[in-house]
């Protein structure tokens, strides 16, 4: 039997779009590299023990006193093992990752909710790229945009997106169709039902949704670093080739340490959004 | 005047209605179309009118299709075939922007489950429909704290729905309908949520509401005793389509076939056709204590030509008419006692409405209602008792 050329054709599609996309790659390559930048200018332009008393302050209000306490010690031990800088890069990569990819995910999930069509076309698509290893998206995030953080981030923004999607159509879907019946039994359009009743009852699955979109970002950005986005990964991957425990660990624990502060803000914040149906 | 029009109205469930609309025609029956063409029939052959202030009930049992009527009536479902006026417009042609015009200005609904959005309060569930229609926020919180007062619930409006009670919810989800100010009200099974009390009291609040506002209401139930209190016509649904359409007496002494019959024998006929099934509250009362004046003040604030009197622990003591208290007053008296009229008609609150209604025709007066130990209760008047179960509360005339 012959062997299909299935990855012949993948590589012919890539190759074609090398060539005749290019403007395109660049294009995108200037928009994420200035967002990513930009992040990571603001984070460092003021001390570390600036940022951490401001993020306290800040976080005592968004979230709660324990949070905002255990956030502080964290950061204060990042700072504290000299891996301020890489872990703001990370920082700065995942920010620009879950912002594109709820800027993405979240329209796209109303729409799956919204219209069936579109439901059946992009959960099939969700379930190849959840199920896909993540290290496979690195190959053409970096034939299309080269090496660094802009590739790095693609493939995290690919990677980080489908549970968004997923969630955020979920929870439009799930509010009771009595509700909006009543929306439209009032006379709303279709856009203020979204927005006065449908958005604010699904608000904290769509939540739910952005935490998990942080920590993929967070654990997929660790994997960028082998395409040099940088950051913690890049400790780590260190670490590992030299056989260095110490930089290992400490890298990773500074991984663990952003991805525990990320994940309890972003769910106290949901929490606080409930409302009982 | 008609105020809703119903012609011929067809509703299919299903992909493909065409097919099943032809074999309807063709005289088949549900169960054979949902056979052979796998659509369900969910209503068909509809033709009925509502009168401009009229309480129309759509009464049937479970699955016989009011929902899917009344939903057809503000286009929530589309209907398959067919047509529907309100105020001489066909509606059923009528596209998205005009629908929505119609629902904002026209038609509101109320909900059986309440569809309170709880994200929102009480204040801003009930200028939800004000807020859509893009009326700025200062104004609509006004009007819906009017209404809001209106349906007794002052002092709830920054609540949230889930911190009120079944019947308080209701009372959001009426004063949310209410408060656009619409022509027609459809509500569907609005009360049968509510435990039996609560549900008493919301009909009673219901049919005194509807005296001073005046809607064209449609009400769906599947509680005959409740459709012979609130309806002043009712068209009882059976299996997709209307069997009869009468006022309560008509289908209770003249059912069209024996599925209204069979639906009929189910009311408690003793209970609707005591005297405490067709009474008012006794009010206003006035007090032995009281003079003329109060009397006078009274009456002139109800509107109503006579009051009775009673003890302070609210024995009956008579009645006094206007233009007794009138001269009265001209004549600087300060006491009732000279203008009671002491042996006022009166039965017990069990009397079967048979035999009140001898009772009421030998007299111009209101008829008090009292239990064993004198305490006046409730009072009877013409036009309601008359009428069967109708309770209308027409004032004291
Ligand atoms: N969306 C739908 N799809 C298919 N069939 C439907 C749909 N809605 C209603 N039906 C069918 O139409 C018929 C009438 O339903 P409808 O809800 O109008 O009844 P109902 O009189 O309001 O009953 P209930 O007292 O239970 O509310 C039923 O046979 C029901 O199964
Ligand atoms: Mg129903």
């Amino acid at each position: 039997m012959p062997k299909l050329p299935i990855g012949l054709w993948v590589e012919m599609a890539v190759g074609w779009a090398q060539v005749n996309l290019d403007t395109l790659f660049d294009f995108i390559t200037l928009i994420i590299s200035a967002l990513v930048t930009g992040i990571e200018k603001i984070f460092l332009a003021f001390h570390p023990l600036i940022i951490i008393a401001v993020v306290f302050v800040l976080f005592w209000f968004i979230a709660n006193r324990r949070i905002a306490v255990g956030t502080a010690i964290g950061l204060y031990l990042i700072y504290n093992m000299q891996l301020w800088k890489p872990s703001i890069e990370t920082l700065a990569l995942v920010l620009a990752a879950a912002a594109l990819a709820l800027l993405l995910g979240i329209p796209l999930g109303i729409l799956t909710a919204r219209s069936n069509l579109a439901h059946k076309i992009i959960m099939p698509l969700l379930d190849f790229m959840q199920t896909m290893p993540a290290f496979v998206y690195l190959i053409p995030a970096v034939l299309f945009f080269g090496l660094g953080q802009v590739p790095g981030l693609i493939a995290t923004v690919v990677f980080a997106m489908p549970p968004t999607i997923r969630l955020t159509g979920l929870g439009i879907r799930q509010v009771p169709v009595q509700l909006v019946e009543a929306s439209d039994a009032f006379g709303s359009t279709e856009w203020q039902k979204l927005i006065k009743v449908q958005i604010p009852l699904a608000l904290p699955t769509i939540m739910a949704g952005v935490n998990q979109c942080i920590m993929l970002s967070l654990s997929m950005v660790v994997i960028a670093a082998m395409i040099g986005a940088g950051g913690l990964g890049n400790e780590v991957l260190t670490g590992i080739s030299r056989l260095d425990i110490a930089k290992g660990f400490e890298g990773g624990l500074a991984i663990v340490l952003m991805a525990i502060i990320l994940d309890r803000v972003t769910q106290s914040i949901s929490e606080k959004h409930k409302v009982k149906i | 005047m008609s105020k809703i029009v119903v012609k011929d109205l067809v509703k299919i469930f299903g992909d493909h209605p065409e097919k099943a609309l032809k074999m309807l025609q063709e005289g088949y029956s549900k169960e054979e179309i949902l056979k052979k063409t796998r659509q369900t029939v969910g209503i068909y052959n509809i033709n009925f009118s509502v009168n401009e202030g009229e309480v129309f009930v759509l009464m049937g049992l479970s699955g016989s299709g009011k929902s899917t009527l009344l939903r057809c009536i503000n286009r929530l479902i589309e209907p398959t075939s067919g047509t529907i006026t309100i105020d001489g417009e066909d509606i059923t042609r009528a596209g998205p922007e005009v629908i929505r015009e119609i629902r904002r200005k026209k038609v509101s609904m109320v909900f059986q489950r309440f569809a309170l959005f709880p994200h929102r309060t009480v204040l801003d569930n009930v200028a939800y429909g004000l807020e859509v229609h893009g009326v700025p926020t200062v104004q609509r919180r006004e009007k819906a704290a009017q209404i809001i007062e209106t349906v007794g619930l002052k002092g709830w409006e920054y609540s949230m729905p889930d911190q009120l009670s079944g019947g308080m919810q209701q009372r959001v989800g009426l004063a949310r309908a209410l408060c656009n100010n619409p022509d027609i009200l459809l509500m569907d099974e609005a009360f049968s949520a509510l435990d039996p009390l609560i549900r008493k009291s919301m009909q009673d609040e219901l049919i005194s509401l509807q005296n001073s506002l005046n809607k064209t209401i449609v009400f769906v139930t599947h509680d005959l005793d409740e459709a012979l209190k609130i309806g002043d016509r009712i068209a009882l649904m059976n299996n997709g389509t209307i069997v009869q359409i009468g006022t309560a007496e008509e289908i209770l002494t003249r059912p069209a076939n024996d599925y209204v019959e069979k639906f009929v024998e189910d009311v408690d006929r003793t209970k609707v056709l005591t005297a405490e099934g067709v009474m008012k509250p006794p009010d206003p009362v006035i007090f032995l204590k009281d003079g003329p004046h109060v009397a006078l003040r009274q009456m002139k604030e109800h509107g109503i030509s006579s009051i009775f009197v009673v003890t302070r622990d609210l024995r009956l003591v008579g009645i006094v008419l206007a233009e007794d208290a009138l001269r009265a007053v001209k004549e600087q008296r300060e006491d009732l006692k000279d203008i009671i009229i002491e042996g006022v008609p009166k039965v017990s609150i069990d009397t079967p409405v048979i035999d009140i209604i001898p009772v009421l025709a030998e007299t111009r007066l209101p008829v008090a209602v009292t239990r064993d130990d004198n305490k006046l209760v409730g009072i009877l008047v013409k036009g309601s008792v008359l009428a069967g179960m109708v309770r209308k509360g027409e004032n004291i005339a």
